[in-house]
């Protein structure tokens, strides 16, 4: 009698990867989605590779070329000392990015610390834990990061030290959320039964389950970061110059002469734009795709 | 209701409180001394020592912090550390404007966001719903700073137009007062009309599927009154959610646009104070918008009460 063997009777189908698969599938279904995708991996890849993109330093005043109009040799104009806007445009994109990924990861790490262990212990802990977050979180997010980052003096760092304490309050209610119905689950009052360490069970039962909310609310957390830094920097309370941020750019010379070199606000006022807009796309699709509850509209800074 | 309301203004207390603190103590981390930054800008008085004492800054910060609370139970913020005037004064000649700016903004998001998105839920896919969402997510997208300056300048280079560079007093008639807010306002409400937009939408295209509203239309009544009576009132309790939610951030949207559009209110008056380090004027008004932030709030919750019957407190 002619035997089959099972795996071999199961072969799937010649076809895709079941990656690639998955990210075609993407791309169908949230067509903006893709589009965000794609900002989002050119936005990376500018700013990691910006030494080469840039044709000129992002402080390289160019002799005898004030505020030229855009044209072949500078794509985007240049400013009233004579730099490359294309230039300051590219490495503008480093600092966003900088910003607005260091700013998340450090804001998840503060809001999972807090949200689980304010789930995890409860009682009074919990109690003046979410009493501040309240009080932190009446304040209008642009006016609490002012006064945070004024405390904290200018800088890169502290900027991205003010962003995140903002971002974490807000998010550890979310992750405390989650983390309060994991802790619901019967298999981790087992492992208690079964004499499982504090620490344990929080990494091995009560984490895991909350990941998927927490990269949620990271992706998502990142238009509003970029948003957030370049409206700070606008205001001059946000990456020192001459270093080019995009919010910087908008304010200070930029303002003053644009009405004699409107590419000088335009370029990096579409920059923001595109970012902001890439990251939200792919911020919502996301969302979408992988928890359908935690959708609804959500805050922005301006 | 009433019981409802003393127990939640109860509650709100001790986050007032924190609040308080937060306010208090968060200037006082700015480095750089005001003391310093006065005898440096002003010369007035030689001792720095002297005048720390004139202003009361000599003293532990928690002492500093309880006579400020006690001052304010009797009505009183303190004075500007600069200008010796009372912040409360001050507040009150500000206060107006981000109202005007505030309000008017609020009420363009609303008159764009609801309509639309009642038009874009009745014809779902449609050319309308297409370009609503389409703007939407435009007007999420663009941050609100980048479209005032893109609203100020492009007029400039097409036509040479650009906005009054002096505020107009209200008693220099109120069409032009309230004209020069109209921009302003418009910029800073695009954002939220698109977040409301959206929310009315996905709200009412759920209401709309509802047996109630299949009965309605069955009863042969008019679209008007099966979209408006039937299933609008039931579709905007969250929009009112995120309306109150908007409140905050139109706040803090305020501190921008007042300061591109040069509109003498407290968003400006902040970023003043905080650049100089005005400790009682930074307290002043971050306490004033989290009391109007928790006032919104109840206002918020009871006006589900009114929308929805269902809901009693």
């Amino acid at each position: 009698m002619e035997t089959v063997s099972v795996p071999q009777a199961l072969r799937r189908a010649p076809g895709l990867p079941r990656a690639l698969a998955a990210v075609l599938r993407f791309c169908r279904q949230k067509v903006l989605g893709a589009i965000g995708a794609v900002i989002v991996v050119g936005l990376i890849v500018v700013a990691v590779f910006a030494d080469h993109i840039a044709r000129y330093d992002y402080d390289e005043s160019i002799p005898g070329a004030r505020m030229q109009p855009p044209s072949a040799q500078f794509f985007m104009g240049t400013d009233n000392i004579g730099r490359d806007v294309w230039s300051r445009v590219v490495y503008g994109a480093r600092i966003s990015v900088t910003v607005g990924f260091a700013t998340v990861a450090l804001a998840t790490v503060l809001a999972t610390a807090v949200g689980v262990s304010s789930a995890y212990v409860g009682g009074i802990y919990d109690l003046v834990v979410q009493r501040v977050v309240d009080a932190w979180m009446s304040f209008p997010a642009l006016v609490i990061v002012l006064s945070l980052v004024a405390a904290l003096g200018p800088g890169l760092l502290n900027l991205i030290l003010a962003l995140s304490i903002l971002g974490a309050a807000g998010a550890s209610r979310v992750v405390r959320g989650a983390a309060l119905s994991a802790m619901q689950n019967p298999y981790v009052e087992a492992a208690r039964a079964l004499g499982a360490g504090h620490v344990r069970l929080i990494l091995r039962h009560v984490l895991p389950n909350v990941a998927a909310t927490i990269i949620i609310l990271a992706t998502i957390g990142l238009g509003t970061v970029i948003l957030a830094e370049s409206a700070l920097s606008f205001l001059g309370f946000g990456v020192p110059p001459p270093y080019p941020s995009w919010g910087g750019m908008l304010s200070g010379s930029g303002r003053s002469f644009m009405y004699r070199a409107p590419w000088m606000a335009l370029f990096p006022a579409a920059a923001i734009s595109l970012a902001v807009f890439g990251f939200n796309m792919f911020g919502d699709a996301l969302r979408d795709l992988l928890d359908p509850r935690l959708r609804g509209t959500r805050g922005r800074i301006r | 209701m009433r019981t409802y309301i003393i127990q939640r203004l109860v509650v709100a207390v001790p986050s007032l409180l924190i609040a308080s603190l937060i306010v208090f103590v968060l200037p006082r981390l700015i480095p750089g001394d005001v003391v310093q930054l006065m005898l440096e800008e002003k010369a007035y008085g030689k001792d720095l020592e002297e005048l720390r004492a004139k202003l009361g800054l000599n003293r532990p910060i928690p002492v500093q912090y309880v006579e400020w609370i006690g001052r304010i139970a009797r009505g009183d913020l303190g004075e500007s550390l600069w200008t010796r005037r009372p912040v409360l004064g001050e507040l009150a000649r500000r206060l107006p404007v981000t109202l005007m700016l505030g309000g008017l903004s609020m009420a363009i998001a609303i008159l764009i966001g609801i309509p639309t998105g009642i038009v874009s839920a009745v014809r779902p896919d449609g050319p309308l719903d297409f370009l609503a969402r389409s703007g939407a997510i435009l007007g999420l997208s663009i941050p609100a700073f980048v479209l005032a300056i893109v609203a100020i300048l492009l007029p400039a280079v097409w036509w040479g137009w650009t906005p009054l560079g002096r505020f107009v007093e209200p008693s220099a008639g109120a069409a032009g007062y309230v004209g020069q807010f109209l921009l302003p306002a418009t910029i800073l409400g695009v954002a939220s009309a698109a977040g409301i937009m959206r929310l009315t939408r996905g709200m009412l295209l759920e209401v709309l599927r509802q047996d109630f509203v299949r009965t309605a239309w069955a009863k042969g009544l008019g679209e008007t009154v099966v979209v408006i009576k039937h299933s609008l009132k039931n579709a905007v309790i969250p929009v009112v959610t995120v309306l109150g939610l908007q409140v905050a951030q139109v706040a803090g949207g305020a501190v921008v646009i007042e300061t591109i559009f040069g509109l003498p209110g407290m968003g400006q008056f902040l970023v003043e104070a905080i650049v100089q380090r005005d400790y009682p004027v930074i307290q002043g008004i971050n306490l004033l918008v989290v009391v109007i932030i928790v006032a919104t709030n109840l206002l918020v919750d009871l006006c589900y009460a009114v929308l929805d019957p269902r809901i009693r407190y």
